[in-house]
């Protein structure tokens, strides 16, 4: 079959470096990847394009980039999907970080992240003569998250990191959660401490494209979730976003239904001066649009089955 | 000018080339040793293609089992090529290497009692494979490679060394171009560990990563060290049909039955002991001579695994079910696989001995790329990831070692410049339209799975080596198109060509002298193994004409050679 690739180019050697498009036709058994058809491209039309690749079976994780606007890795894209309903394969370098050739990023930033989790085991006590004890059960779970490749997909695609470049991002998290789950790891409280700060845990948007895109199913959102609650569990409460689902769960439990007025000031507090300035114009809004929370909140009926359900969660916490 | 040679000459006590296992391993030992120490990797230590590794290391855990026992199967798996001693200090020592990597993070599977759950692997009498699902090297991989960051040991990636610096004798360093800037280094070291993995992109199709291109091996070819066995090249039972990516032993470890066409499990008619489960070399043969006797599939032979079951397939395949899937667009729960032999990996290497010494002073080398030899002519299953720890942490403590008593010799940054000159020529050659690198590649890829493939003869071998030189004389004409200086994966291409070129003519020559057939290595036109005359390893040296062949004798200390059946 023939295909058509629209590649974004990028010369950092021109005189006046701009990224462009350029049209590609492969002709494609129909087995290919889009990365065999880059390869094709590179080996038999166009020696300068420049791609990393290595395995060819989604595990080296070098080949991710943006096929038809969504990250993932070109090796375990087939052609004929990414074809499907369209006349050109887009295909793009990731996001979120510079390009430093053609489909080639800078991973600089997403090494340091990763780095910052202090990505290593830091078991306590004395090394065992043999191996720690541990259920098979808890390394299995560890294999979800040890099947990162580190490919970047999920950090090229996160929409907090494209508004915030602070933020710790997907890929670090889910590493971090590999250390805090794994039952040998002695520093668990420290680090949850250390991801519940700015740039960590908290500042996840809850989008969802990090699981989308991951091409090896970890899944680092879920992993981030679980990283809130252990955080919460391990005592550390006094951030917002664990204030703010503090208070919405209790105000849940109070009347059935959330009291819009009440959950700002349980987040922030009432004597957060700044944060509840900031709020007026907000509620100013919200008057002239007659959007205005009821002052006067009540609980919804049967208020008494929603306060059942918590408590028996809570029990089986 | 695209290329610029740096003036600057970066020093490093040891400088490990290659950051995959064996590597960032002998790294690791290297600065426990109290070395100032640097990997330079031409992909970030992650992307190395240990990470494919999918089934398992091996050590003699289960009560039953001994080391003695698992050095013996490795002997005979190596038809007894192998180097007795060296084999003695892998079985030995796996017991703690793979502890430490247990200690250092690795997730491996479990038993009931919380203790490391092993898996029966091909070649061997017991079950001694320890395993994390199917993802063993990358899940090893990447606790290494943790371990690498907590020591903060300095990584120069994405830097493709392009030429060893001898000086007297001995490996003072190397030069490496840094992709990223276009620049040439010159790096001085007070030793050198080479571990730059395998060359398996030689044959077409492969197993093996784009990347795995034989790099360490011909540097240390053409700087003049000897390369040992490099006729034996292990073809995989299990590749996926086309593109020739790793379907695991441990599908078959697990269960899994190899059909022909008439749905018979055929390897009872070639190995009616351990069937699925005898040596590589053994059950790649059987399914060449099925495919070849008209029993096969369209070029295969089936792998089925249905019957195990769904929660084995996902828990423990999962990796193989996805790859059939995504590659082959089989549903492993549904229906069979389809697979073939492919080349997987090279017996052969630098050789070395059990501390990783080359026949270069100053220059180690540990892991693929290295020949202790531990594998002789056929490796097992299991054997090489833990070869990589096992002869990586050896060769990083004896660099340690060494580098306490050698200074450094002051070199300049000419040798960086020399090679920026000699790069700059290889990039003004051609334009668009000449001969491209891909063209001659597949053409030797070609060449040497006809001639040099699961069965051999003279008559093949010798039509593969005229093949090869005359690529060689080809190769002097193949045109860059990429004329920049950053990230010139075209000019990388050329680079890794010359070196398997190289090294293809060593193996086609070693193949064609060896008049035997022996593991990996059989011809047809010898059909018998011949322990009065090959009981010996070949040793390859570099000389303008090519390689100049010598043997050495193999170390037996418990075992003499016996017929080898499964």
């Amino acid at each position: 079959m023939q295909a058509h690739l629209r590649v974004r180019r990028f010369d950092p050697e021109e005189p006046a470096p701009q990224p462009r498009y350029q049209d590609y036709t492969v002709e494609a058994e129909d087995y290919f990847t889009v990365l065999d058809a880059l390869i094709k491209i590179r080996e038999e039309e166009d020696g300068t394009l420049a791609v990393r690749c290595s395995c060819r079976s989604s595990v080296c994780g070098s080949c991710a980039m943006r096929i038809n606007g969504h990250a993932t890795l070109a090796c375990k894209t087939k052609l004929t999907d990414a074809s499907k309903g369209r006349d050109v394969v887009l295909v793009e370098p990731m996001g979120n970080m510079p390009v430093v050739k053609d489909l080639v990023t800078d991973l600089q930033s997403f090494w340091d992240k990763v780095w910052a989790v202090e990505p290593f085991l830091q078991p306590q006590g004395p090394v065992p003569e043999q191996e720690y004890l541990a259920s098979n059960e808890s390394m299995v779970h560890l294999t979800g998250v040890m099947n990162c490749i580190m490919c970047g997909a999920c950090v090229s695609d996160c929409t907090v990191l494209a508004v915030d470049p602070n933020f710790l991002a997907p890929a670090a998290l889910a590493k971090a959660y590999r250390f805090v789950a794994d039952p040998r790891d002695g520093a668990s409280k420290e680090r949850l401490r250390a991801l519940s700060q700015y740039g960590g845990i908290w500042d996840c948007t809850r989008c969802l494209e990090c699981v989308q895109v991951c091409p090896k199913d970890v899944a680092p959102m879920d992993r981030i979730m679980t990283l809130r609650d252990k955080a919460m569990q391990a005592g550390y409460t006094s951030t917002y976003g664990a204030r703010h689902t503090i208070a919405f769960s209790e105000l849940l439990k109070e009347s059935g239904r959330l009291d819009e007025l009440r959950l700002p000031v349980m987040t922030f507090g009432i004597f957060n001066l700044p944060r509840m300035l900031s709020l007026v114009p907000v509620g100013l809004r919200a008057l002239v649009r007659g959007k205005m929370p009821p002052i006067f909140h009540r609980a919804i009926p049967g208020v008494e089955h929603i306060r059942r359900s918590f408590r028996s969660a809570e029990a089986k916490r | 000018m695209p290329l610029t040679a740096d003036e600057q000459v970066l020093r490093h006590d040891v400088i490990v080339l290659g950051g995959g296992l064996a590597g960032m391993r002998a790294a690791l030992e290297a600065a426990r040793g109290g070395a100032d120490v640097a990997v330079v990797s031409k992909v970030y230590p992650t992307r190395s293609h240990s990470a494919a590794a999918q089934g398992g290391i091996n050590a003699a855990f289960s009560a039953e089992d001994s080391w003695e026992k698992h050095a013996f199967d490795t002997v005979k798996g190596s038809d007894y090529l192998g180097d007795q001693d060296a084999i003695e200090v892998l079985c030995r020592e796996a017991l703690q290497d793979i502890m430490e990597l247990e200690h250092m993070g690795v997730i491996f599977n479990r038993n009931e009692d919380g203790r490391l759950a092993l898996r029966p692997f091909g070649g061997a009498g017991f079950p001694r494979t320890c395993y994390v699902a199917d993802i063993t090297g990358q899940a090893i991989l990447h606790v290494v490679w943790e371990q690498l960051v907590k020591a903060r040991i300095t990584c120069y990636a994405e830097w493709v060394a392009t030429s060893l610096v001898v000086q007297d004798g001995r490996c003072r360093g190397l030069v490496a171009l840094e992709m990223r800037s276009g620049k040439l280094h010159t790096l001085e070291a007070k030793a050198v560990v080479l571990a730059t993995g395998g060359l398996g992109r030689i044959y077409e199709p492969s197993t093996n990563g784009l990347i795995c291109t034989g790099d360490g091996m011909a540097l240390a070819y053409r700087a003049g060290a000897a390369l040992m066995d490099m006729e034996f090249t292990q073809f995989h039972p299990t590749t996926l049909y086309p593109s020739g990516v790793l379907i695991t032993e441990g599908a078959r470890g697990e269960g899994g039955y190899l059909l022909n066409s008439k749905g018979e499990r055929f390897m009872a008619t070639y190995a009616s002991q351990r069937l699925e489960l005898a040596s590589r070399d053994v059950v790649s043969r059987a399914e060449q001579t099925e495919i070849e006797e008209g029993r096969g599939v369209n070029g295969c032979v089936l792998l089925d695994v249905r019957h195990l079951g769904k929660k084995v397939i996902l828990t423990r395949l999962y990796q193989i079910y996805e790859l059939a899937h995504d590659l082959a667009g089989v549903d492993l729960l549904e229906e069979p696989v389809p697979v073939r032999p492919g080349t997987h990996y090279q017996m052969g290497g630098v050789k070395t001995d059990v501390d990783g010494r080359t026949s270069m002073p100053g220059l180690y080398a540990a892991g693929e790329c290295a020949c202790v030899s531990v594998h002789g002519a056929n490796r097992l299953g299991g054997n090489s990831l833990l070869e990589t720890v096992v002869f990586g942490r050896r060769a990083g403590k004896a660099a340690a070692e060494e580098v306490r008593q050698v200074p450094f010799a002051g070199l300049s940054s000419a040798p960086g410049r020399d090679e920026h000159a000699h790069i700059t020529e290889l990039l003004q050659r051609g334009e668009r339209g000449g001969l491209r690198s891909a063209v001659v590649r597949k053409e030797m890829g070609n060449a040497m799975r006809e001639g040099a493939g699961v069965f051999r003869d003279s008559e093949g071998l010798a039509q593969t080596l005229e093949t090869v030189r005359g690529l060689k004389g080809r190769y002097q004409k193949v045109a860059v198109q990429d004329k920049g200086g950053i990230f010139n994966t075209d000019l990388v291409s050329l680079l890794e060509l010359g070196n398997m070129l190289d090294l293809a003519e060593t193996m086609v020559v070693g193949g064609l002298a060896r008049q035997e057939s022996r593991g990996a290595h059989f011809r047809r036109d010898f059909p018998e193994r011949d322990d009065i005359n090959w009981l010996r390893h070949t040793l390859a040296f570099y000389t303008a004409e090519g390689p100049r062949l010598e043997y050495a004798p193999v170390t037996c200390v418990r075992w003499q050679p016996e017929r080898r059946t499964y």
